[in-house]
């Protein structure tokens, strides 16, 4: 099994975000960048994979936020290959353009599968994992939380995800994207030291992104803040009067339809 | 200017969504605005009578096909790109959800039009869709312009009252011819019912939480009851589970769950960080407590300073008289 | 015996593979299987190797399967086996964080909480996974003024090092702007790092993981390294614990004192300030670090005595023979893994022992203990009746103008 993780950074939302002068990006100066979450259960799915079946893990990203730390970490962890994708990603990037890279980084090349978040916190124009498949024109799916392949058939067993607990089970025949959802163990633990250690001995290859950039097609005239409340709006009177503001509340929200 | 829309309906187990509803009350609102049609397309297996619920749209687009049986990403992008070829629509809305996810950003890639996720309002004003989308995990909210020549709009579920869609109206249904689904990569082999011991709090999007505030075990009967009126889970903060009042599958908070439903109502949760760490990023939070100082009051929506024992039965009451038929 | 400097320099470098090159380590052979670590342990009962039992695996070259079990998950770092030792081998200090270290990378899965406490720590320097930049905030809300080190970096007396349960937890917060307080009614001459500050480190190695241990200390002492000051004041027991055992290892060499024991010494200062008379019935925790690692057991009951109208009262388990809060060692996000194998958690019964003594407060002067003790107070059902407060805020309490 030869698997391909697609790995992004995204704005930590740990930290503050805030508009910048001209209203449409997210201010960079104090915007701090981390893994994307759905992204590191992908590459533990991939890891997971490995493990059972053999093969490589190659981890790819974009030259972004702390690419350099989260390459290196997936390394720790047990990846066999991180390629760092650089490039001008100064104001981020759109998942068309980012799909459109990884096209270019992959084309001819020679995998089974291919793993990466389901989507990210930054996704307007959709995931590029998605996107990629059909650029490559392979099968996806996504929402994905447990994979199962058979190295036999050249197919994967794939659970997807549907609302109220229930699961759809699909083959796939490789290779393929899939877009995880979450890997069918939350994403290891790797000693610090560890990769503290990778960090002085492994390296990262390093190459240009190619691909177009895709621009214009959504044009963003606005980035605000939702209002929100510093504190809650206080409800007073008698029961049944508070009953009944709530009730209305709920509908407005669409609740207890 | 006219504008067209399709909406792409989905379904499972033989119900459509509540999204598609939201959808097609919006479109049709939009629609009616511009002096345009609303087509709703509709693919499965023998599924006429779901067709017969779309009656609100101008034209329900219907695609039959033993390999649409079970929705399949493949198949269902196969045929909605034929059918979003061949009927041009000025905009196009497909569910934000599973299904939607996986189909959406292909289709744009296909056809070669832009794509705008995560939608939770939209509007049509010269000429243009104006979309505003939820970004990084609800913090920004992001307006973006779109020319009305096929954008891909995906709608977050709960954007739109769902009643707007449900007019019911005989339905105009044409079946459309399906082709090219005969090698599929990619097969549906079932569907799955996790059968765990006890539901899946992350899951479910209205949670009545309990706290130390609630006293006893028997008032949890109480909350049961306003949580099976509104459709929702009961779930705690530690304490309370501790006691072994609920089993840890219903533990919210640092060291249980983590939690983002669409309504998250604490009853006698002070709102320790511990807590709060599980839940604070749910859509709308209403906190009942009995001391007005209560931490949780500044990170809820609304809240209450008073007894839930006065508060939780008459609200119980409320939403049951809601419910019942006027 | 346990004179820091001989501690730390026998502390050094000692791993498992070469654990009989050195003395301290050559010591754990002359153990006599004596069981007084076992049966002193408070989770003794639950774990499959006690210390004893696992010196026996180490000599029989058994080590493998001790860290096969999950028996160091167990232990919260209380330094009870270690001060009962007949033979004085530095069981917390050495032994038991090299096992624990193998334990957690072998377990089949790291328990969640605690892998998040960790990464938090790494990432954003504090377990709780808060933005560094928020980290000052509860200076805002202060009564006195707080002077922060990258404001205004002019020499100062005391350097004190605030920790993240005291900056980011809302209780700590209370209890990190009574210290000022107090500090300020001393007339000292104190500043803190802000923003700037990252957790010392302390619970890191402690809960077995030296590689964040590091990152932590290189950092921290970097930033020391920008600023002149006469001692480092500590209000954290854990933090302290690291300043004094951990950072002489890195080359650090300054004065490090508990908040504790800072105020103490200067108590004559502030006594003519405890005028409200409290009337309260107090009994005293005795945290890990401060008491049975570091032996301050007078000077906190000194200080509580001093408030007018307190009335002091011992639990069972007191001083030497304290009982952990549980927090230690990662015990602090082990609560699930605990209580999924039955364990009780020891706050819980710590706060039935100071329920017993029918005090009405609760006395503490670690961090942990607020958040450990307010919840167990709640599961005690006991809320009104016992409150949890450090003993900056009872001295505050007693300054009576606030």
């Amino acid at each position: 099994m030869n698997i391909v993780v697609l790995m992004k950074q995204v704005p930590d939302l740990v930290e503050e975000l805030e508009v910048d002068a001209g209203g449409t990006l997210l201010d960079r100066a104090w915007l701090r960048f981390i893994t994307s979450e759905y992204d590191d259960h992908a590459l533990e799915q991939a890891l997971l994979l490995k493990e059972q079946h053999g093969g490589t893990v190659r981890v790819l990203a974009l030259d972004m936020g702390e690419a350099d730390e989260m390459l290196f970490t997936a390394l720790a962890k047990g990846a066999d290959s991180a390629v760092k994708l650089s490039g001008d990603f100064a104001t981020g990037i759109d998942s068309h353009s980012a799909a459109g890279i990884y096209r270019h980084a992959l084309e001819g090349a020679s995998f089974d599968l291919i793993l990466t978040g389901v989507q990210a916190i930054d996704d307007l124009d959709g995931p590029a994992g998605a996107m990629l498949a059909t650029h490559l024109g392979l099968p996806y799916i996504g929402v994905v939380s447990g994979i199962d392949v058979d190295t036999a058939n050249g197919e994967a067993h794939v659970r997807k995800e549907y609302p109220g607990g229930l699961l759809a089970e699909f083959t796939v025949d490789l290779p393929a994207v899939i877009g995880i959802q979450a890997a069918m163990q939350p994403p290891r633990y790797v000693p610090i030291s560890r990769i503290r250690q990778t960090m002085k001995t492994a390296s990262i290859d390093e190459t240009a992104a190619q691909g177009e950039r895709i621009a214009g097609a959504i044009s963003v005239e606005r980035m605000y803040k939702p209002e929100r409340a510093g504190s809650a709006t206080m409800l007073e009177g008698s029961a049944d009067s508070i009953a009944e503001r709530l009730l209305d509340i709920l509908t407005e929200h669409g609740i207890g339809r | 200017m006219h504008a067209n829309i399709l909406v792409i309906a989905e379904h499972l187990k033989g119900r459509l969504s509540g999204i598609v509803f939201e959808m097609l009350g919006k479109a049709h609102a939009l629609a009616t605005e511009t002096g345009g049609g609303v087509e709703v397309l509709l693919m499965g297996h023998g599924v006429r009578a779901l067709a017969e619920e779309l009656g609100l749209a101008s034209r329900v687009l219907l695609c039959d096909h033993p390999a649409l049986a079970a929705y399949t990403p493949q198949a269902c992008l196969d045929v909605a790109e034929q059918v979003i070829a061949r009927r041009a629509p000025d905009l196009v809305l497909i569910a934000s959800s599973s299904m939607g996810l996986d189909i959406a950003a292909p289709l744009s890639v296909r056809l070669g039009v832009p794509h705008v996720s995560s939608c939770r309002d939209l509007r049509i004003t010269a000429g243009r869709a104006i979309v505003t989308s939820q970004m990084y995990g609800g913090k920004m909210l992001v307006e973006s312009h779109l020319d009305l020549r096929g954008a891909i709009v995906s709608v977050l579920p709960g954007a739109f009252p769902e009643d707007a869609g449900r007019i019911a109206r005989e339905a105009v249904i044409e079946a459309l011819p399906v082709e090219g689904l005969d090698a599929p990569h990619m097969r549906f082999t079932r569907l799955i019912e996790q059968s765990g011991t006890d539901i899946d709090i992350t899951q479910t999007p209205v949670l009545i939480a309990v706290g130390r505030g609630i006293q006893n075990r028997e008032n949890i009967a109480m909350v049961e009851e306003l949580a099976a009126i509104a459709q929702g889970a009961v779930c705690a903060s530690r304490p309370v589970v501790d006691q072994g009042w609920l089993p840890m599958t219903r533990q919210i908070g640092r060291s249980g769950m983590i939690v983002k439903p669409k309504l998250y109502m604490a009853l006698g949760i002070s709102g320790a960080p511990e807590h709060v760490e599980g839940m604070k990023d749910a859509e709308l939070i209403v906190a009942v407590n009995t001391d007005a100082q209560a931490p949780i009051f500044g990170i809820a929506h609304y809240g209450v300073v008073a007894d839930i024992a006065d508060v939780v039965p008459a609200l119980t009451e409320a939403l049951r008289n809601a419910h019942a038929p006027a | 015996m346990l004179a820091t400097e001989e501690a730390v320099e026998q502390m050094w470098g000692v791993t498992l593979d070469r654990l009989y090159d050195s003395e301290e380590g050559r010591r754990i052979l002359s153990c006599i299987q004596c069981g007084t670590c076992a049966g002193t342990c408070p989770h003794g009962e639950h774990m499959q190797y006690p210390p004893r039992r696992i010196i026996t695996m180490l000599k029989a070259g058994l080590i493998e399967e001790v860290f096969a079990s999950d028996s160091l998950v167990m232990c919260v770092n209380c330094y009870a086996c270690q001060s009962k030792c007949p033979r004085n081998i530095r069981l917390t200090e050495i032994l038991l964080p090299l096992v624990k270290e193998q334990t957690i990378v072998r377990l089949p899965q790291m328990p969640p909480e605690l892998q998040k406490a960790v990464e938090n720590s790494y990432r954003y320097g504090n377990s709780q996974g808060e933005s560094a930049r928020k980290r000052a905030l509860w200076t805002k809300t202060a009564t006195v003024p707080i002077r922060i080190l990258a404001d205004d970096p002019r020499p100062v007396d005391a350097l004190w090092f605030v920790e993240s349960d005291l900056a980011f937890h809302p209780r700590g917060q209370d209890v990190a702007r009574a210290t000022a307080r107090v500090f300020d009614a001393l007339g000292a001459d104190f500043a803190i790092l802000g923003n700037e500050e990252r957790t010392a480190g302390d619970c890191g190695r402690l809960s077995w993981e030296p590689g964040l241990s590091e990152a932590l200390i290189d950092y921290t002492m970097s930033i020391l390294k920008k600023y002149e000051f006469r001692r480092i004041v500590v209000s954290d027991p854990h933090a302290f614990d690291a300043f004094k055992y951990r950072y002489p290892m890195f080359g650090f060499d300054e004065t490090v004192e508990s908040t504790v024991s800072y105020v103490h010494r200067d108590l004559e200062k502030i006594r003519p300030r405890l005028k409200k008379r409290l009337e309260y019935t107090v009994t005293y925790h005795d945290s890990c670090c401060l008491g049975r690692h570091n032996k301050l057991f007078e000077e906190p009951r000194e200080l509580l005595l001093a408030i007018p109208g307190i009335r002091l009262v011992e639990m069972v388990h007191t001083r030497e023979n304290g009982l952990c809060c549980g927090g230690g060692g990662g015990g602090m996000w082990l609560d699930t893994y605990y209580k999924a194998r039955g364990i009780e958690r020891l706050s819980d019964r710590r706060v039935r022992e100071a329920l017993d003594t029918g005090a009405d407060v609760l006395a503490i002067a670690c961090p942990y203990e607020i958040s450990r003790f307010e919840d167990a107070v709640k599961v005690a059902g006991a809320e009104g009746r016992l409150r949890v407060r450090d003993i900056m805020e009872l001295l505050v309490e007693s300054f009576g103008d606030a």
